[in-house]
C-alpha cells in the first residue's frame, strides 16, 4: 500500500495499531483494578496511567509501594523494568532524529512497545518514506492504543471496588508478568538470565530495602550476557 | 495503605524517569552507536527483572513465608502456556484457569 501523504501515513498507522487495542486494554484495566484495591482513588489511578504510560513499570511500582519499599528502590526497580524503551528510542533515532524537537518530545512521551514495533518494521520495509510521513505513521500507531490505555485504566479503577472479595486478585500481577515474559524467552541465554534471576531473587528476598530485586535482576542480566558470549555471537533480534 | 506523599513522588518520579529513558536517544544521543557490552546486558533486562519480581511472590505465597501450592500451579501453567504458544493472552487464560481450578480443588 503506497504512503504518499502525511495524512495517508497517519491513517495507515491507525489501521496497523488497531489490533493492539486488545493487548493494551486488559493490562490497563488490571492496573486500574489493582491500584484501586491498593487504595488509590480514581484521580490517582488516572494520573499514574497518563504520566507514566508503562504497564510493567506501573505494576512494579504498585507492588513495591505496597511492600513499603523505600522510594528510591521503587523508582530504580520500576525504571529498570522499563529500560527497554531506551533501546526503542535508540532504534528509532536514525529514522526520526531529524524531526522537529517538539515532535520528538511527543514521540518520546508516546514511545511504547506497540509504537516502536510497528514503526520500526515499517521504516525498514519502506526506506523511501520521508520524515514527516514517518512521524505521521508513528502518531497513528499510538492513537487508538492510548485511547484504550486511558479508557481501560478508568474502567478498571471504576470497577475495582465492585469486584467480589473472594477472587484471588493478589495473584493477578504474577500471572500478568509471567505471561508477558514467557514469550520473550526465545534463546538459551534468555532462559539462563531468567533462571539465574529467579534463584537469586529467592535467596536475596531477605536483603533489606527490597534491594533483592535489583541484585537478582543484575545477576540475571550478567548471566544472560555472559551466556550469549560463551555460546557464540548469537544475536537476539 | 500507600502513603499519599510517597505515591505522588513515585508517580512524578516515574513519569520524569520514563520520559528521560524514552527521550535520551531520540533527543540527546542522536544516532551514535552504543557499546556492544551495554546492549548485550540491556537485552536481558526484561527476562531477568520480571521473573525476579514474580519468583518470591510465587514461592513465598502462603502465610509466614510458606508456599501456597495453588499459586505455584498457576505460575507453572502461565509460563508453560506462554513458552509453548508465544501468546500472552493464552498464557493469562491458562494461568487464571489453573488458579481458579486449583483453589477450587485444593482450597
Amino acid at each position: 500500500m503506497p504512503i504518499t501523504t502525511t495524512k495517508s501515513a497517519f491513517w495507515a498507522g491507525v489501521r496497523d495499531g488497531a489490533p493492539f487495542m486488545v493487548v493494551a486494554g486488559p493490562f490497563a484495566m488490571l492496573f486500574g483494578v489493582l491500584a484501586t484495591e491498593a487504595g488509590l482513588n480514581l484521580f490517582e489511578v488516572m494520573s499514574f496511567s497518563v504520566v507514566v504510560i508503562a504497564g510493567a513499570a506501573q505494576f512494579t511500582a504498585l507492588q513495591l509501594m505496597q511492600d513499603n519499599a523505600p522510594v528510591v528502590i521503587v523508582l530504580i526497580s520500576a525504571l529498570a523494568v522499563n529500560l527497554r524503551v531506551a533501546m526503542y528510542s535508540a532504534a528509532l533515532t536514525p529514522y526520526l532524529g531529524s524531526a522537529p524537537l517538539w515532535q520528538r518530545i511527543f514521540a518520546a512521551y508516546l514511545l511504547v512497545d506497540q509504537s516502536y514495533a510497528l514503526s520500526h518494521a515499517k521504516y525498514e520495509a519502506m526506506p523511501q518514506m520521508g520524515v514527516p510521513q514517518r512521524m505521521a505513521y508513528y502518531f497513528g500507531t499510538c492513537t487508538l492504543v492510548m485511547m484504550v490505555w486511558f479508557g481501560c485504566s478508568y474502567a478498571g479503577a471504576a470497577l475495582g471496588t465492585a469486584l467480589p472479595a473472594d477472587i484471588p486478585l493478589d495473584f493477578a500481577l504474577p500471572i500478568a508478568f509471567l505471561s508477558m515474559v514467557a514469550p520473550m524467552v526465545r534463546t538459551l541465554p534468555h532462559l539462563i538470565a531468567a533462571l539465574v534471576a529467579i534463584l537469586v531473587s529467592l535467596v536475596a528476598v531477605a536483603v533489606p530495602y527490597s534491594l533483592g530485586l535489583l541484585i537478582a535482576g543484575l545477576a540475571g542480566m550478567m548471566a544472560g550476557a555472559k551466556a550469549e558470549v560463551l555460546l557464540g555471537k548469537r544475536q537476539a533480534p | 495503605m500507600i502513603d499519599k506523599y510517597t505515591l505522588w513522588f513515585v508517580i512524578f518520579g516515574l513519569g520524569i524517569g520514563s520520559f528521560l529513558l524514552r527521550f535520551t536517544f531520540l533527543g540527546f544521543v542522536g544516532d551514535r552507536p552504543l557499546p556492544e557490552w551495554l546492549l548485550r546486558h540491556l537485552r536481558y533486562t526484561a527476562v531477568a527483572i520480571l521473573p525476579a519480581l514474580c519468583a518470591p511472590l510465587v514461592v513465598y505465597s502462603g502465610t509466614d513465608g510458606s508456599t501456597d501450592p495453588t499459586r505455584v500451579i498457576a505460575a507453572i501453567a502461565t509460563v508453560a502456556a506462554g513458552i509453548l504458544t508465544r501468546n500472552t493472552f493464552i498464557a493469562i487464560a491458562a494461568g487464571a484457569a489453573a488458579l481458579f481450578g486449583s483453589v477450587y480443588l485444593i482450597g
